[in-house]
């Protein structure tokens, strides 16, 4: 195991300095190169063609709505949009390349030089943007043998759907003076990346199905030092949670080493979910990429025209929808940090107060309950079978008193199951609260004969003892009574 | 000889539209010429006797049904091995593509279909089109028609071979630094370079995307423009096509027309280096054009010196990455996959086994050229060089509306010569690499006999980008005037192939 150094010792001893390279897979319906869906899910090469095999002869043709897709990034991160860029190869040999070698971009990137302003506890960072450009995602291998990883595979699997698909890459540059809020920013950045893709819609941005992957760069240099330290590049960051465990982890490692006076080694690191980062391979003996102009592709050259079109396209910067939402749902800092916190909460919440739910009910049931179920079950938010239309309903029986609260959860559990709509299994399950004041009379009577001594601390003024009668009438009426209504019940035979 | 196999592939198509011949018999002709002297020529790599002969009796059937027929229906064609072409292996020459079949049409192949043309089968070639004489095809050399013993050119030489034997009327071939050129320049046949852009790629298999060019192969200048119209154009699977109208090149062929044209002789493609013979018979045909109304002046083209250099700089790089997909594992030859070997292992010996030496030294040298530390040096100052190529282009063909100058410095030398000799064999292509580092279109001529040796000499012409139309005014004025002196064309001097078998029977008994 690393040794590791306290982080407030590593930020009294060093500044540190991030720099995150995040592949995004687009969402386009067809593949970078040819016409091949990019649907998940299909059976292994079922969606691949003889350019995405790159078989012999076989050749490229740019997917133009990737271009625009990465140009509206690009713009949304206020780069600069190239007049003229080329895509060049990126040399390896690999079973999950077709070709061996990647047509990605390299010294003309189609959009640079931008800038992100995050605010993370009430202060703005801004996180300086290298570039954004354009690549190709490779197949994936799948390695057989007992544990499915690579070092005791006895074979290999190639599927190469995934070859092709279109990807982005955007590099920030290196991002000194962070102090301890490093891994913070960095997970904010990650945060607003994804929210950023989602309202372009981009991309799908789940982060859990490797629509939006994280390499995050770390150094220490001494305190007061200008210039970096030397750095890791650790992969495998695939959770905002990760992106900030990994930063912290790297920086109490390095924090240690340096500190025994030795030297970090640069090279790749993967990040566990376990919590620790291992080595990869190192960065001395890197590959040489021999990159060098695709002769296959035209260069890109999007008409300054074109590009203010696509200017005109951007919706509303996330930050300042953040702050218009925040308002309109009138949620306190601390809330609305919830719903940030909470992957896909920002988008389920706003399209179920859209779909009638009030903000407060819809931030109840999201963070709550559902949030709960996810993390059992570990499914993302938005990949529950209950969408915000249905929360939005299931809110509305709980206005309109037709269920209480105890049987909404009940409702989740059978909507989830797959049984309907809430308004359906309320239906179905017969789960509606219990109006009839005559059948609640005769549990009320009920409760407090079984309860004499109960009953005369009530006649005697002590009213919050009621709790314990009000149990026994829910118990008695299986829960399907609206609990304020028995109270007053109680109240009104013993008042 | 049967005679059918001397005539022209425009009168071919007319015989066939007409009914004067079916394109079966036609197809039969030629399937029983090659049967008869491949194993001479060795021209064809194979041959799709059962799908040939199906695709003539469709088009004998069209005829009958009264339909149209295209300008080249039911005319015999032989493909070079580098083009995709379903149901046959398409082995680029290679030991490591040996049993590779594709799965799909490349598009010049799909139009050849599409236009009703019959494919006799897959031409010989050097491997992954690397070499000037054949000789490096994993499947053994060709022989040129005109003397056994010599090359024909390469890397098409089995597509001019089988031209020069009467094998095939049409053929196509690919040019990367003039291997549809030179071929036929010493084979004494017609290939045309098209204008970088004029021809489709896709499903050629790579040698170096930014020079590789498809072209007509033919034995008239006509035959060759018929073909050309048949295959260029727009295609959307080919970023670098260009999407812009097929020059008018059958129209050019038929005026054959040079009165008030300015032909410029390149200074820097001759002299020391070339043969008495070539310089000899070039500077005829330049007199040729004189006399048939051309005006004639001199241009210089001062980095032309620098091309091979250059070609040999970007073409390797370029193969170093499109030749790394041949790696044994997805098709193609697989080798040392014992079950306990590496993935790395495996791609190692596949590629170690299946490349032959030129290509190894090719990917080497690219390699080389593109690394880190070297890419400028070479690789970048090699882009540059061919930017100053271009530029002598455009000076050159602002005075003047063609260039011209030797196909290529000699006649065609013999097999074995200059295989241990890769600079001797490179040299081969010194007048035809300009043209593809520039991307202008270009094309050998049959121009007559060395006096010394009595073998073909070629006559290239260089157009500018999209004036292909200029290649074949010129071309098809040489070739009237060249023929009217003759008294018929070039080919009918070459030797008759079946009475060297019959000599061979003969001599056995």
């Amino acid at each position: 195991m690393d040794d590791l150094l306290d982080l407030d010792q590593v930020i009294e001893r060093f500044d540190p300095a991030i720099g995150l390279e995040v592949h995004v897979e687009l969402n386009t319906a067809s593949k970078m190169w040819c016409g091949c869906s990019t649907a998940p899910g299909a059976d292994p090469n079922t969606q691949v063609c003889p350019v995405c095999l790159g078989l012999p002869g076989s050749l490229p043709v740019v997917n133009g709505k990737a271009v625009e897709s990465v140009i509206r990034i690009g713009l949304a991160l206020n780069c600069d949009v190239a007049e003229w860029c080329r895509f060049s190869r990126k040399n390896y040999f690999y079973p999950d390349m077709t070709k061996d070698y990647q047509i990605s971009q390299y010294d003309e990137p189609i959009c640079f030089d931008g800038s992100v302003d995050l605010e993370v506890d009430g202060r703005t960072y801004v996180i300086g943007i290298e570039r954004v450009h354009m690549e190709e995602d490779a197949g994936k291998l799948v390695h057989g043998g007992a544990t499915g990883r690579i070092h005791d595979a006895d074979h290999s699997l190639v599927d190469y759907n995934r070859a092709g698909v279109p990807l982005m890459e955007i590099v920030t540059r290196p991002v000194p003076g962070l102090g301890a809020e490093a891994p913070a920013v960095a997970r904010a950045y990650m945060a607003h990346l994804r929210e950023l893709m989602r309202a372009l819609g981009v991309s799908d941005a789940r982060m859990e199905q490797g629509n939006l992957r994280c390499d995050a760069n770390i150094s220490l240099a001494p305190k007061g030092r200008t210039e970096l330290g030397t750095r890791t590049e650790t992969k495998n960051v695939n959770s905002l949670r990760s992106v900030e465990a990994a930063i912290t982890y790297e920086m109490r490692r390095q924090g240690a080493i340096l500190s025994s006076g030795a030297r970090v080694k640069q090279e790749t690191r993967h990040w566990h979910e376990e919590g620790y980062t291992s080595p990869g391979r190192s960065k001395e003996q890197a590959e040489d990429y021999r990159y060098f102009p695709e002769p296959d592709l035209v260069p890109v050259a999007p008409s300054r025209e074109w590009v203010e079109a696509l200017r005109a396209t951007l919706p509303e910067p996330p930050a300042g929808r953040r702050a218009r939402l925040q308002a309109e749902w009138r949620f306190t800092d601390l809330e609305m940090r919830d719903v940030l916190g909470t992957e896909g909460a920002l988008e389920l919440i706003d399209a179920t107060v859209a779909a009638g739910a009030s903000p407060a009910s819809a931030r109840k049931w999201w963070l709550g309950e559902l949030a709960r179920r996810a993390n059992e079950s570990g499914a993302a938010l938005d990949d529950l079978a209950i969408g915000p239309r249905q929360v939005a309903e299931l809110q509305s029986l709980v206005d309109a008193g037709t269920i209480n609260d105890k049987l909404a959860r009940e409702v989740i559990e059978a909507v989830l199951a797959g049984e309907g709509d809430p308004a359906a299994v309320v239906e179905a399950r017969g789960l509606a609260v219990v109006d009839d004041d005559s059948a609640l009379s005769a549990a009320v009577e009920e409760a407090i004969a079984a309860n004499p001594d109960v009953a005369e601390r009530i006649r005697a003024g002590r009213v919050q003892a009621a709790g314990a009668l009000i149990g026994a009438v829910m118990k008695q009426m299986h829960g399907r009574a609206d609990a304020a209504k028995v109270r007053e019940l109680i109240l009104a035979r013993l008042g | 000889m049967n005679p059918v196999l001397r005539r022209t592939a425009a009168d071919l198509a007319a015989a066939i539209r007409s009914g004067e011949l079916t394109s079966v018999e036609v197809t039969e002709a030629f399937l029983a010429r090659i049967e008869a002297v491949d194993d001479q020529v060795h021209a064809f790599l194979a041959v799709d006797r059962d799908r040939a002969l199906e695709t003539a009796r469709r088009v004998d059937a069209k005829r009958s049904a009264g339909q149209a027929l295209g300008p080249l229906a039911g005319v015999p064609i032989a493909v070079k091995d580098l083009l995709s072409y379903e149901g046959l292996p398409t082995t680029a020459g290679s030991r490591i593509l040996e049993n590779y079949r594709p799965v799909y049409n490349a598009t010049i192949v799909q139009r050849l279909i599409d236009n009703d043309l019959v494919i006799l089968g897959k031409t010989n070639l050097d491997e992954f089109a690397m070499g000037s004489s054949t000789e490096t095809s994993a499947f053994g050399p060709t022989h040129n028609p005109w003397d056994l013993e010599r090359i024909p050119g390469g890397s098409g030489g089995g597509s001019s071979a089988a031209l020069a034997a009467f094998e095939a009327p049409l053929a196509i071939g690919t040019d990367t630094g003039g291997s549809i050129r030179q071929p036929a320049s010493v084979t004494g046949t017609v290939g045309v370079k098209p204008t970088y852009g004029g021809t489709s790629r896709y499903g050629v298999i790579a040698m170096a995307s930014s020079l590789d060019q498809p072209g007509p192969c033919a034995r008239t200048v006509e035959d060759a423009a018929l073909l050309h119209e048949v295959i260029c154009g727009h295609d959307p699977l080919d970023s670098t096509s260009i999407d812009q109208p097929v020059p008018p090149v059958v129209e050019a062929a038929r005026r054959a027309d040079v009165r008030g044209m300015r032909i410029g002789v390149v200074r820097e493609l001759g002299g020391e280096g070339y043969a008495p013979g070539v310089e000899q018979r070039f500077r005829e045909a330049v007199e040729v054009l004189r006399e048939a109304g051309a005006e004639i002046v001199e241009v210089s083209c001062p980095h032309f010196v620098y091309a091979l250099p250059t070609y040999y700089l970007i073409m390797p790089a370029e193969v170093s990455s499109n030749l790394a997909r041949y790696d044994g594992m997805r098709y193609g030859l697989r080798s040392g996959d014992d079950g306990s070997a590496s993935v790395e292992q495996v791609m190692n010996r596949t590629r170690g086994e299946g490349f032959g030496e030129e290509a190894k030294r090719r990917i080497i040298l690219g390699t080389y050229a593109l690394s880190s530390g070297y890419y400028d040096a070479y690789y970048g100052s090699a882009q540059k060089v061919r930017t100053l190529i271009s530029r002598d282009f455009e000076a050159a063909f602002a005075q003047c509306e063609v260039l011209v100058s030797p196909a290529t410095p000699t006649t065609a030398f013999k097999l074995g010569e200059r295989i241990d000799d890769p600079l001797a064999m490179y040299m081969a292509d010194l007048c035809t690499i300009p043209s593809n580092l520039a991307g202008n279109a270009s094309a050998s001529f049959p121009c007559g006999l060395a006096p010394e040796d009595g073998l073909p000499v070629g006559f290239q012409v260089m157009a500018p980008p999209m004036a292909d139309d200029r290649l074949y005014r010129v071309g098809a004025a040489l070739e009237r005037a060249l023929t009217a002196r003759w008294g018929g064309p070039l080919l009918d001097r070459a030797p008759d192939l079946t009475r060297s078998v019959q000599a061979l029977v003969d001599e056995e008994k």
